[in-house]
């Protein structure tokens, strides 16, 4: 039991919510871009928090289902259809033996998340099956590869189907500029006329991001110039490289680096920094630490009502 | 990675910040020596076992550690880790005696095609060059760049020269390369811009066995020189480039 892969999209990647307790070895964590969009996936369908699912970026991707299920559909619209009829995210949807699920392109945010009924069910590598094709770690094969034509993704068959559409109130904005951040890291070397660039200007989203960095440009922050002695790399750290244009390292980070970092993205705008496409502009919003903590806990709380 | 012209190391002055919602920093000094990357191995090994903690990330004078904000309250976490730093002592530091790993190195240009450039650089003769990269004790002071990546130092100041103008795309396995004060041995094929000198034969890393990474941070590393018929006998590949 499992889905046919007719087309295999742009990027789609088997992920959970990642590979941790490796990084002192160098091993990223990678696990979903828009981690919120994951755990309402599997929340719909009363799965395991960390069961695996399916990463679209941007679309392009068919598959075929070759027995019932049910499956939930999150984070960005990207133009899905269910045997050629439009269907929406946030909401779960039984699966016949022979259906069609196809997602197109981008009408809303980059990044869907296609969850099943059970977990895709795929073999973990150190603990995850969380693809990161720079390290040859997770995925179908173990070895990191993106879904490709003609694979078969293996679920568990099921004809038990609940209608659950997740609350209004917890399906994020895709179109909000702001993104919450915490000054941390070398934030203290800026000037504060370098504090004020950062937080006044926006910036823009280049075609060089990816799911290892996001670059951004806009006007430069000189900061402080030199390098740092290496030190560990958290989620959504800021980095300021000699040009002055910021870098937000998200998932597929690389562990240590030796550049000054100006604070971190929190776990939240990271996710919604995630959706942004080339081109498109973004904000960032300081919040304190404790603040982005009870941020993140409103929206968790939000989860745990469902379950 | 001087040792003077600095406030000797102690416990007392690492600093606890945190980075995000998830994930603190301690600090450890601002400069790197050898005592202090004593202190954060040590710590790092303990930290591990703690609750609520989920990753560790040591390096030279740091160590970045994540928190499992699902289960466990980030207060009660960092108490512990201040619980923990306020009972070691430096006794207990130094006398945990670092790992020793010895790796063995086939040193010969149809592996290492910068050994010539290397010797011309630093103004010795190639057999110069192999018997002081493998006279020096190094040890692991951080990991990253890709999986398993140990920056190892220091390598002596004779030895020392400047990365490749232009990187090599694509590094074969198990080389061994020198660049500034660091040395390290490559664990997967890369891109690199470091000066190779030879390859192992050894596997740095490999996922499927219960030891996954040869070197960890704090271990000391030495490279013992082989031969090509001991080098091919232990399963080394000509191959690569």
């Amino acid at each position: 039991m499992a889905f046919n892969v007719i087309k295999p999209g742009i990027l789609t990647l088997v992920q959970d919510l990642g590979r941790y307790g490796y990084q002192h070895l160098g091993v990223t964590t990678g696990g979903p871009m828009d981690e919120f969009a994951f755990r309402w996936g599997n929340a719909l369908l009363d799965n395991h928090a960390n069961a695996a699912q399916l990463e679209i970026t941007f679309g392009m991707l068919t598959l075929e289902a070759q027995a019932p299920t049910s499956i939930a559909i999150t984070g960005a619209d990207l133009a899905a259809t269910l045997n050629n009829k439009a269907i929406l995210p946030w909401q779960t949807y039984a699966l016949k033996t022979g259906d069609v699920l196809t997602f197109n392109q981008p009408n809303l945010g980059l990044r869907a998340y296609l969850a099943v009924k059970g977990g895709l069910q795929i073999a973990p590598v150190l603990g995850s099956v969380s693809t990161v094709m720079r390290e040859a770690l997770g995925g179908l094969t173990g070895k990191g590869e993106k879904i490709q034509k003609g694979d078969v993704i293996p679920f568990l068959s099921t004809t038990e189907h609940q209608q659950r559409i997740t609350p209004r109130l917890a399906i994020p904005n895709y179109e909000q500029q702001n993104i919450p951040m915490v000054m941390s890291y070398q934030f203290n070397t800026l000037s504060g006329l370098d504090r004020a660039r950062l937080f006044r200007n926006e910036y823009s989203v280049t075609a060089a991001s990816d799911r290892m960095g996001y670059r951004l440009s806009g006007e430069a922050i000189n900061g402080d110039k030199k390098g740092i002695i290496s030190e560990g790399i958290a989620y959504g750290s800021i980095q300021m490289p000699n040009d002055g244009q910021p870098i937000v390292l998200l998932r597929d980070r690389q562990t240590i680096g030796g550049y000054p970092k100006m604070g971190c993205v929190t776990s939240i705008g990271g996710g919604l920094l995630a959706q942004k496409k080339p081109g498109d502009s973004i904000h960032f919003q300081c919040l304190s630490i404790g603040q982005a903590e009870q941020e993140r806990q409103r929206k968790m709380s939000l989860l745990s009502q469902l379950r | 990675m001087s040792h003077s012209d600095h406030i000797p190391f102690e416990l007392s002055h690492i600093k606890m910040d945190m980075v995000n919602e998830q994930a603190c920093l301690l600090r450890f000094a601002d400069h790197i020596d050898d005592t202090v990357a004593d202190a954060i191995g040590l710590v790092t090994r303990q930290l591990r076992d703690l609750a609520g903690i989920i990753d560790t990330i040591p390096s030279y004078t740091s160590l970045l550690v994540t928190f499992d904000v699902e289960h466990h309250d980030r207060f009660a976490i960092c108490q512990q880790i201040q619980t923990l730093l306020d009972n070691l002592d430096m006794t207990e530091v130094t006398s945990r005696a670092s790992r020793e790993v010895v790796i063995p190195v086939y040193y010969a240009e149809e592996v290492g095609p910068d050994l010539q450039e290397v010797a011309k650089h630093c103004d010795m003769t190639v057999e110069e060059v192999i018997q002081l990269h493998s006279q020096t004790t190094y040890r692991a002071y951080a990991i990253g760049f890709t999986p398993g990546f140990a920056f190892l130092g220091n390598t002596p100041k004779a030895l020392h020269i400047p990365r490749k103008n232009t990187p090599r795309l694509k590094v074969p396995i198990g080389s061994v390369a020198i660049a500034e004060q660091q040395t390290a041995v490559y664990p997967s094929v890369s891109p690199g811009g470091w000066q190779i000198l030879g390859r192992t034969p050894t596997p740095l890393v490999d996922w499927q066995s219960d030891s996954l990474a040869l070197i960890e941070v704090g271990d000391s590393v030495r490279f013992e020189p082989i031969s090509r018929a001991e080098f091919l006998a232990q399963g080394g590949q000509l191959d690569g480039f």
